[in-house]
């Protein structure tokens, strides 16, 4: 962190009582916000603080209500929909914005395409998209479709679009929810890179260590309103939780309960194969809670997947309380009494032009029925109550989910899994792009349905959560099952030693 | 976030009345709007006959419409409504011309469960080769127009196939000519079959289903939907549709010929746009639907009232509506 260097640097961006309401719900309240030349800027708050909204502002993608925005000191009206681009400023989304059709190379060069002669010039685009590409240590290959690409890799795709085009200012709403550490690491490398000659970051994310690690000064928002910024190394994350929230964080982890030796295995998963994923096999007890760690691409997700009937088993048997269940039928899994929620949840898990009702309730529709006939009272008192349960906050009870903050869809998309009541839950990605506030109430949550006898797989990237939560943790290596870790084995040293295959054991 | 406590709710306040979505109203206001030209144009226009009449004509349509906005808001699309129409028309005549029951009336019974069931089937043909075979459903239907149109002049030998038992005809001619309580019987089934699907669409778990489908096939099937069911099922309620609206075509004219339903795929999708559905899937509006096919009927019949425009454009009018119909709704959708 090199703080002195940009406490005298001239301002490139500022925002001036900026107040922003979307069709009469005020959600920004006069908000001042300043970003230096050459410094790593974090914009820290809750879900739904407004951080998003501030970020879009800033770069043109919304209009303020009220306000003004300056660059280089003068009052400026950014021109909408990206084109503030041609002014130096680039936001990287938290939703990504990425035509599934396109190849990684059209997408990173779409608006601004290269041409020879009138032609394109493939060649040179490829190149350089794989030049972009490599500084962040990724190996997407530029000729991929979109749409073949996982989350992480979108990511990935967006952050290179972003960095490719020599921004002055760049706007990374979130950019590590989805990626790996070492990614993450790459990422980092390459922002540092770009400020020591001078450009400018606003890094908004939930991950403290990150901020910590990374920026150079803090701003923190709470209900829309500007709290404080302050140079990052006069705080700890202890102080910004504290400003965040607005009260003090008690233990972020509730105490472990481990289940009895001789307690029921309610899942047994005995050499399930599918095409990337090779004979896994492991159990689960009832009460417990089992992590999953390992690298992004390691077959977390389609392992579980495969066991839940979202994807069809090569070979292998999943058994739920000592039935088998067929292979690829979601329904009967869900009738067996397991849910998966999905950690993509723009694209799998939330229908994005929908209210929060019909969603909260998609999955679980036979609760609220009589012979198919819907009963809407039941339906909004289940709304009522998981709004209560899972403390969704909106501001405008008829919003559509894609409008919701990223943490408050996080947070309906968990509720909606918990509505069919199921008796084992693999949660892929719990508390992803959710504030540290809400990850607490979430761990716990966890944890009280654990101690109600109820089993939980957690997948996770966020090695604390795996070991402040689970009882035991299974690692996974290039589709399979590097080894089995139970109490003090667990550590960061020791899950990272099979992430990365310098160790591993067949049997627990 | 209790901050703005007050602010929120004297927004809440301000906002019910902005709750009305502008989508959904349009195409009422729309027709609203068309009355209103009507009876300037011609005092005769807004007389109770002359809407019923209007109404009654665009049973068929409206019908097959409220099919079609099962399987648009399931994310698909349905081209061969009108050759379906033409198949299963001839089908119920040469059932009835077949002579297999001797009393008419049982004979008629059996007539419409047999219409009922070739309607289904052709629906349920449409989805399984879309969702089984996987192919575009613009693909397949347009294949399967091919083929109930081919095999309707087939079975007409190019003419006309006519009902030939007069008592027949004469026990089956109220379906479509009759009155109940004075309202005709085209109006009434018209109002029945929009009621019962928009029951199906708003107040059932299949209802949700085909609008989750329609809006996002992925997150449908994480939800434990079983996708191709829910769309096949919405061909097999547009086949039923057809059949409901072969039933009130039959006794109007009493035959068919290779050239019925010809185009009729595209008044029943103009229907279903102009009455707000999206074409993208994800939400369906049944009693929009309704609404647009008697404003595309309506059209006709001010031109024809009217003495300034020629009836012959009535085609190129209404193909502007669809035109219109999407611009309003595309307006719309971004001030909201
Ligand atoms: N287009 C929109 N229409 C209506 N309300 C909106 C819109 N965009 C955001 N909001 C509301 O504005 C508030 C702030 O949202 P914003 O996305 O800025 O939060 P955030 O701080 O980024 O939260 P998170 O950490 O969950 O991503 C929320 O209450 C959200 O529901
Ligand atoms: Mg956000």
């Amino acid at each position: 962190m090199n703080t002195e260097v940009v406490d005298d640097a001239p301002v490139v961006l500022s925002a001036r009582r900026i107040s922003k309401s979307f069709s009469g719900v005020q959600v920004l309240f006069s908000v001042d916000f300043e970003l230096r030349q050459g410094e790593i800027h974090a914009l820290m708050g809750e879900n739904g603080a407004g951080k998003s909204t501030l970020v879009k502002i800033l770069s043109g993608f919304e209009q303020p209500t009220s306000g003004e925005i300056l660059l280089d000191g003068k009052s400026v009206k950014l021109p909408p929909n990206g084109a503030a681009e041609a002014l130096g400023i680039v936001i990287i989304h938290q939703e990504f914005n990425l035509a599934e059709h396109l190849t990684v190379t059209e997408s990173l060069f779409l608006g601004r395409e290269v041409t020879r002669f009138g032609v394109l010039d493939r060649k040179f685009m490829r190149a350089e998209t794989r030049r972009v590409l490599d500084l962040l240590g990724s190996h997407v290959d530029e000729n991929a479709v979109i749409g073949s690409l996982s989350i992480a890799e979108k990511q990935m795709v967006e952050i290179a679009k972003a960095i490719s085009r020599d921004a002055r200012v760049v706007f990374m709403d979130e950019p590590t929810a989805v990626l790996s550490r070492e990614e993450t690491n790459f990422l980092f490398r390459l922002v540092r890179k770009l400020r020591d000659k001078g450009t400018s970051f606003v890094f908004v994310s939930h991950k403290l260590d990150e901020v910590m690690e990374l920026t150079d000064r803090v701003t923190v928002l709470r209900d829309g309103q500007w709290i404080k910024t302050a140079p990052t190394s006069v705080l700890d994350g202890e102080a910004i939780a504290q400003l965040m929230v607005g009260r003090e964080l008690s233990s972020l982890y509730p105490a472990k309960s481990e289940p009895d030796v001789d307690e029921e295995v309610v899942l047994r998963v005995a050499s399930v194969s599918t095409g990337y994923v090779r004979d896994a096999s492991f159990e689960v007890r009832r009460g417990e809670i089992l992590g999953f760690s390992g690298m992004i691409g390691s077959g977390r997700t389609e392992l579980m997947e495969a066991i839940v009937g979202l994807r069809s088993r090569l070979a292998g048997e999943v058994l739920v309380r000592g039935q088998p269940v067929p292979s690829g039928d979601v329904h009967a899994i869900n009738k067996a009494g397991l849910a998966y929620m999905t950690k993509d949840r723009k694209a799998k898990g939330l229908l994005l032009n929908t209210g929060m009702m019909a969603n909260l309730t998609l999955q679980s529709l036979g609760r609220h029925s009589r012979i198919g006939y819907l009963d809407p009272g039941s339906e909004e008192a289940a709304l009522v109550k998981a709004r209560r349960r899972f403390d969704i906050r909106v501001r405008d009870d008829k919003i559509v989910a894609g409008r919701m903050s990223g943490g408050n869809q996080q947070k309906l998309l968990l509720a909606k899994v918990m509505e069919t009541d199921p008796g084992i839950i693999i949660i892929d990605e719990p508390t992803r792009g959710i504030d540290v506030g809400t990850k607490q109430q979430i761990y716990h949550f966890i944890s009280a349905l654990a101690r109600d006898g109820r089993s939980i797989i957690v997948v996770s990237s966020e090695m604390p959560e795996i070991i402040g939560l689970c009882s035991r943790v299974v690692v996974m290596r290039e589709g399979h099952i590097a080894g089995i870790l139970e109490g003090d084995e667990i550590s960061e040293q020791e899950i990272m030693r099979y992430a990365a295959g310098l160790k591993r054991k067949t049997a627990a | 976030m209790s901050v703005n406590q007050e602010g929120s709710q004297e927004a809440i306040r301000r906002r019910n009345w902005r709750d009305i979505d502008l989508r959904a109203v349009a195409p009422f206001v729309a027709l609203a709007l068309l009355l209103l030209v009507g009876a300037l144009v011609n005092p005769n226009f807004i007389s109770i006959n002359n809407l019923a009449n209007v109404a009654t004509r665009s049973a068929f349509i409206a019908i097959i419409a409220v099919g079609a906005t099962f399987v648009i808001s399931s994310g698909d699309l349905d081209l061969s409504v009108g050759a379906m129409v033409a198949f299963i028309a001839s089908l119920m005549i040469l059932f009835m011309n077949s002579g297999v029951i001797a009393d008419p009336v049982l004979m008629l019974l059996a007539a419409i469960l047999f219409t009922v069931v070739a309607g289904a089937l052709c629906g349920l043909t449409n989805g399984l080769i879309t969702t089984a075979g996987k192919i575009e459903p613009f693909i397949a239907t347009l294949g399967t127009m091919g083929i109930y149109r081919g095999l309707t002049t087939w079975l007409s030998q190019g003419g006309a196939i006519t009902l030939k038992e007069p008592q027949l005809q004469e026990i089956y001619r109220p379906a479509y000519f009759g009155t109940i309580f004075g309202v005709p019987v085209p109006i009434i089934v018209i109002l029945s079959v929009t009621a019962v699907a928009a029951f199906i669409l708003y107040r059932t778990r299949y209802g949700r289903h085909v609008v989750a489908v329609g809006s996002n096939r992925d997150v449908a099937r994480y939800s434990g939907i079983f996708v191709n069911r829910v769309r096949t099922v919405a061909f097999v309620i547009q086949g039923l549709c057809v059949a409901a609206a072969v039933l009130l075509y039959v006794p109007r004219l009493g035959s068919t010929s290779a050239t019925t339903g010809i185009l009729w795929e595209l008044q029943a999708i103009t229907a279903v746009v102009v009455g707000g559905t999206a074409l993208k899937g994800g939400a369906g509006r049944v009693w929009g639907t309704i609404c647009g096919a008697f404003i595309l009927e309506l059209v006709g019949n001010i031109m024809l009232l009217s003495n300034f425009i020629s009836e012959y454009l009535i085609g190129a009018i209404q193909g502007a509506i669809i035109i219109i119909a999407m611009l309003v709704q595309r307006s719309l959708v971004r001030k909201s």
